[in-house]
């Protein structure tokens, strides 16, 4: 029987000397789910993943991996899982084809199954041309195909993808992005950990934003959206040089800043904003010359739970 | 998990390590063609004989070559950032490092058949058990946790060339006079004299005391080794 959560983390606290990198968070992952880590360098999201995939020991706090306890049946937690670690790590001086069946050998696969199972991610990943050519041969791009590759050579349950498409070029991006799409709706858990605010918004069922080595808010892309209302904004751009302090509206306009050439404001009522901004331009002589209403986006909700 | 299987993926490490580090310029500078120069320098123009050269040259080859690819297998893995790969494969942390030994075992192991022939049935059960004690020294010097390669091929070389010299390989233990004592803290001294047994019929101490002394060293090595290197895991990264 699976289990309805792929992950379940009490209480996860790690301490460094005195540091506390991450403090006391609680969350689950159901089984299935495509679930995004989002937070500034330093929040705490890779040392959380170390301790999910049993690098670091917890200073406190358990965690659950499908039915094993990371902590006290490390191997058989492990073998559920596959792991795209941050910084492109397969063995360069081993061909394409070499670190993927030494994958299999760490995860105890037949031989048989194993070269199967190669050939399979090597053609799915584009990289099957230049199986037996050295890795260090490789482009950047390339590397990270195989290094993801090397993530699903034991047809994991669960996924744990670091920063997978950090620095790589267009291509490898959407190919990397549509494979975990995937490999997502065939069932595979993913654990994805990104500072790219849009990739999240686009793939995740689910986000958690760690700020500090907390959890600062955890729910589906669009509830954080609607929950952080007041991240709306109109962008405005007029024909004259206006100041941005200028069209801070009494109550209803919390914010205005420059970028660019526009002017962004941030509202709760949007609706209201736009007559005060025609009547704005029409008692100071300016026009107009675009306007546009911006629905909240991830990245703002990001910016104002990791605030300082 | 069972055994077995972990002592499979032990070896799928060793594999690794082979085709990865054999060929390493490191490993081939400090661990051939430095002996290899030290020795030469130490036997030109003097008149040696071949029963007191052979040990030293045997016990040379298996001592230098393995605590020079000890301290670089972990540390390149470290900074490759393959490491971090490696203990998040469902693999023990005693059976990456029995992995590695066996690595060592075998470079070891090779190096001596490449160079050397095998004379007496002692000497080669001596021989075993001296790459098995030189093996789990390597593993000692691989553990702290740096990823620089050279930094820990400085500290090897530190421990490396004062062992050599008190090992009665270059000066017999016998000439020592009063420092004789310090060779006694050196399991090279106890191969060498084995080896000086089955070749040449001189020796310090019986054949048994040997034994004994490299099987001794070899388990303290490795459990050190094993320890530290639970230890300083969570610092490599």
């Amino acid at each position: 029987m699976i289990k309805i959560y792929s992950i379940e983390v009490r209480d996860l606290t790690k301490k460094f000397n005195g540091f506390t990198a991450v403090d006391k968070i609680s969350l689950v992952v159901k089984s299935g789910e495509l679930f995004g880590l989002l937070g500034p360098n330093g929040a705490g999201k890779t040392t959380t993943i170390r301790m999910l995939t049993g690098i670091f020991k917890p200073t406190s706090g358990t965690a659950l991996i499908g039915e094993y306890d990371i902590q006290k049946n490390p191997l058989e937690a492990k073998q559920l899982m596959g792991i795209v670690p941050e910084m492109a790590n397969a063995y360069v001086d081993l061909s394409a084809l070499r670190n993927l069946l030494l994958m299999g050998e760490l995860y105890g696969i037949r031989k048989k199954e194993r070269v199967k199972r190669a050939e399979y991610l090597l053609k799915l990943f584009g990289l099957y041309e230049k199986r037996n050519n050295k890795v260090k041969t490789f482009s950047k791009g390339m590397k990270q195909r195989l290094i993801v590759a090397m993530g699903l050579m034991n047809e994991p349950r669960l996924l744990f993808l670091d920063e997978p498409t950090a620095g790589l070029d267009v291509g490898s991006v959407r190919l990397i992005r549509k494979l975990i799409k995937e490999f997502n709706s065939k069932g595979i858990t993913i654990i994805l950990t990104t500072h790219n605010i849009e990739e999240a918004n686009q793939l995740c069922d689910r986000v958690a934003i760690m700020n500090h080595g907390r959890i600062v808010a955890i729910d589906s892309p669009e509830k954080l959206k609607s929950t952080f209302q007041s991240t709306a904004s109109i962008e405005v751009a007029f024909d004259k040089k206006v100041k941005a302090e200028e069209l801070l509206f009494g109550d209803v306009v919390t914010e205005t800043k420059k970028v660019g050439d526009k002017i962004r404001l941030y509202s709760k009522r949007t609706g209201e904003v736009i007559p005060m901004l025609v009547e704005y331009a029409n008692s100071s002589g300016s026009k107009i010359i675009s306007l546009n209403t911006l629905a909240p986006n991830l990245e703002d909700v990001f910016v104002k739970l990791t605030k300082e | 998990m069972n055994f077995i299987g972990q002592l499979k993926r032990s070896l799928a490490v060793t594999k690794k390590d082979l085709f990865v580090f054999y060929l390493k310029g490191p490993v081939l500078i400090s661990g051939i063609l430095m002996p290899s120069f030290l020795f030469i320098a130490f036997i030109v123009g003097r008149n040696l004989s071949l029963s007191f050269l052979i040990p030293g040259l045997l016990g040379m080859a298996l001592f230098v070559t393995v605590s020079s690819i000890g301290p670089v297998v972990v540390q390149w893995e470290t900074r490759m950032k393959t490491f971090e790969r490696l203990v998040s494969a469902p693999i023990a942390l005693w059976a990456i490092i029995f992995g590695l030994f066996i690595t060592f075992f075998i470079f070891i192991i090779s190096i001596i058949l490449l160079g050397v022939e095998i004379i007496s049935l002692s000497l080669v059960i001596g021989t075993i058990i001296a790459a098995f004690c030189f093996s789990s020294l390597g593993l000692l010097i691989s553990a702290p946790p740096t990823d620089n390669p050279s930094n820990m091929m400085m500290i090897s070389s530190m421990i490396k060339f004062p062992l050599l010299f008190i090992s009665g390989i270059f000066v017999p233990i016998s000439s020592m006079g009063k420092w004789k004592f310090i060779s006694y803290i050196s399991p090279l001294t106890y191969y060498t004299d084995l080896a000086r047994y089955s070749i040449g019929g001189t020796n310090n101490f019986s054949p048994i005391v040997d034994l004994l002394a490299l099987f001794g060293f070899s388990i303290l090595f490795f459990i050190s080794a094993v320890i530290w290197h639970k230890k300083s895991l969570t610092k490599r990264f």
